[in-house]
Order: C-alpha cells, then structure tokens, then sequence
C-alpha cells in the first residue's frame, strides 16, 4: 500500500485555506492546520474588548476551520520574530502597512522549517493568482516558493494548473488532475467548491487576515513609529492602536480615551504602565497617556478628558490624574468640540 | 494538577500557551488554565475537541475563566 503523505496546511480562518485542506484531505493525503499569530490577527483578541461585540461571541475561524475539516491545527505565536517582517520588509508595503508578500514569504518559511521539523512532506496554502493585489499575482507565486525556502514542496491545490507542477504532483503524491485552476478576483469558484463540499457557515472577513490592511490602525501605528523616533513596538502597544479614541495633542503624548464599558475594563489594566486621568465631579471614560507630559500638558489633557465626560457643558469638571502611584487633581473647563483639533485625531 | 496562569492574555494567547504547556504533559495529566479573556470559554474547548484532549470542568469566577484539562492520547 502506497504510504500516506502528509501536508502542513496554513490555516487562516478564510474560506480558501479551508478548501485547499479539504482538496487534498479528499486525495488521502494526511493534512494537518497551521496558524501563525503575529499580534495583528483579527482572529481573536478583540471581540474581548468592546461590549458591544460580545453579545455574539465571535468564534476562532482558524478553529472552526480545523474543526470542520477535522484536522489538529498548531497554533504558532511569531509575535517577536515578525517585527523584523514588519518593520524592514523586503518587497515592502501594500495599500496599508501590510507587508503582504514578505509576511507569506515569512509564514511558508516557518511551516517548511515546522514541517521538516515534524516529517511532513509537503505545504499546501489556499493561494490564487490575482486574488490579492500584492502578495497573491502570478509574478510572486514563484517568490514565495523559493524565498521561504519552500521551493517545489509548496503546493497552491486551488490555482495549481496555473502553475508548473511541484514535487507533490511529479511524485504522484497528489493527482493534478483533481487540483484546480482559479484565478483573478472573483470569489464565485470558491463559493461553489465550498457548497460541493457543504461548507456553508465559512467566514467571509471583509477586511482580510490582519489589521495591517486597516486604514485608520496603519495610520495610528505610523503615528506611533513617528512619535517615538524609533520603528518599533511591544504586544501592548498593537493591542492599544484597536482600543479607544487615540488623541495627539502634542508630539510628546498622546491620548487614548476609552469609548465604552468594555474598553475602559481593558484599559484598567495597564493602569500601573501608564499616566492615567479620571473625571471625579462626573462620570466620564477613563483616559490613557502615552508619553510624557509636564503640568501645562496634563492641564490640556485633562481639558480634553473633561470634554469626553458628562461634564462637557459644565463650567468645571474635576480631573484626577494618577502617575506612579502618585495623584493629582486638575480643575479644568472642558474644551469645546471645535477646540479639539481635527489634526489631533490620529 | 498543572496550573497555567493565563491572566491578561487575550485570545489565541491562552490556547498557545495551553498547547505548549500540553506538548511537555502526558496522557492522562491535568492542568487547570486560568485567564481573564471570556473568549477562551469559546476557543480552548475548540483546540481541545481537535485535538483529542477533555475539558473536564469550565467555571466563571470573579471575572475568572477556569477550565481544567485532561491530556488526551499522544
Ligand atoms: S493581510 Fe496581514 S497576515 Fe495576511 S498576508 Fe498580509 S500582512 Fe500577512
């Protein structure tokens, strides 16, 4: 009896990962997920944050995928080693701060290393030509191949009759006449493989994998980047670009003011890491600064906290401001909603 | 029983470390995962069911989520 091959696939969560694992399942190779978590993956996190967005918990698409496929899927914490893919990568950036090519590039490197690590023999991905504009086109397709290190051993099962035969289909591992030849942007033989399949409750992310491809949290994180001096940054600080209004009235701070329930229990917990402020004379959000700030500039912030609170007619609202332990109080009139500078909004 | 504090950790970094914590476990073993992230109610029995292992309890305490694990097979 022939030996049963065995595929790493990169799982996502979307719909085309889903069905390039369910192809090859369907040829009897052997096929187990992997996920990467770069510290940017819409998957997770932050349906934890905003109250609103737990009244429907969202579930993991890359578990639910593994689930409905019933493969093991690995889930790989790349937090540290994808800065570097972040901050200098290579082919450089798409339409946002999503350096797509150099992130697959990246990810199928790291499944070939897994997978020799673990004897798979192959790596499958859902790939198809032209279905993204920067990392997805016929041109990168060998790019990736080769600069993961991944070369022939990597297979596209949905667009592989666009592409030279790989070591999976020479060998006879997998049979190419039952791989397929999608390409372009339209979704429509995806959506009818995934009914061939009965796959109806797949998920259909509007916004693609990452927040890097989101415009407003580019340009939060480049404001970071250009705050600091320095391209660089800590799971906490890409936690707090999807948390609350973030508000720089001056280059050295900045401030990030919790807009509901949810976000002010996610900020209480750094607390202790940062300056925080409070209204006391009335309920208001609590506030986060990052950066430094002298007593002017606590004065400006606490105007603009006040102006967040449900004192912002009043003549006075009183602001505590907290750093290191140590309080202070500010009597503040709460700026105008034309004092708060459209610039100031990042 | 292995405890894994998995406090301030948003999802999926309670299941990775729950995964990496299991690798070094044996069949049979438990171990108790406690997180603030209510999305691990949702995905670590998720991770457990595709990959053979039992959550044998899952509890809310004090804004805690506690789930205890048995190891499954391999
Ligand atoms: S969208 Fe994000 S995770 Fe997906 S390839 Fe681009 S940079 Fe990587």
């Amino acid at each position: 009896m022939a030996i049963q091959r065995k595929a790493v696939a990169l799982i996502s969560g979307g719909l085309d990962s889903l069905l390039a694992a369910k192809v090859m399942l369907e040829q009897g190779v052997h096929v187990e997920g992997i996920n990467f978590y770069t510290g940017f993956c819409v998957e997770g996190h932050t349906h934890a944050i905003r109250k609103k967005d737990k009244v429907k918990p969202k579930r993991n698409n890359a578990l639910w995928s593994a689930e409905t496929l019933g493969i093991k899927l690995h889930i790989i914490d790349i937090i540290e080693e994808y800065k570097d893919v972040l901050i200098n990568p290579k082919h450089g950036y798409g339409a946002n701060m999503n350096p797509c090519l150099d992130c697959k590039i990246f990810m199928v490197g790291k499944a070939k290393e897994w997978a020799d690590e673990n004897g798979f023999d192959f790596i499958i991905t859902g790939e198809v030509i032209g279905q993204r504009p920067m990392s997805q086109r016929k041109e990168t397709m060998p790019v990736i191949s080769a600069e993961s290190g991944a070369e022939d051993r990597l297979l596209r099962p949905l667009c592989a009759l666009n592409l030279p035969e790989t070591l999976p289909e020479r060998e006879g591992w997998v049979n190419r006449d039952e791989l397929y030849g999608f390409s372009g942007r339209t979704r429509k033989p995806q959506m009818a493989l995934a009914e061939k399949f009965g796959f109806d409750d797949y998920a259909q992310p509007a916004g693609g994998c990452c927040f890097l491809t989101d415009k407003s949290y580019s340009v939060k994180l480049t404001d970071l980047w250009a705050s600091r001096g320095k391209r660089d940054y800590e799971i906490d600080d890409i936690m707090l670009l999807k948390v609350g209004r973030h508000i720089r009235p001056k280059p050295h701070f900045k401030l990030i003011v919790a807009r509901e329930e949810g976000e002010n229990n996610f900020l209480q917990g750094y607390r202790k890491q940062f300056i925080t402020l409070r209204t006391m004379s009335h309920k208001g959000p609590l506030t986060l600064l990052d950066g430094t700030a002298n007593d002017e500039d606590l004065e400006l912030a606490s105007k603009i906290v006040a102006r967040f609170s449900q004192g912002r007619d009043a003549d006075v609202v009183d602001v505590e401001v907290t750093e290191n332990g140590v309080n202070k109080s500010f009597s503040v009139q709460p700026l105008k909603s034309d004092e708060i500078q459209e610039a100031w909004r990042v | 029983m292995i405890e894994l504090d998995a406090r301030r950790l948003m999802c999926p970094m309670p299941v990775i470390k729950t995964q990496d914590i299991i690798k070094t476990l044996a069949s049979g073993d438990n171990v108790r995962v406690t997180c603030t992230d209510p999305g691990v109610m949702q995905d670590i029995p998720a991770w457990c069911r595709i990959n053979g292992h039992t959550v044998v309890s899952s509890e809310e305490i004090d804004h805690e989520f506690i789930l205890t694990i048995e190891v499954g097979p391999n």
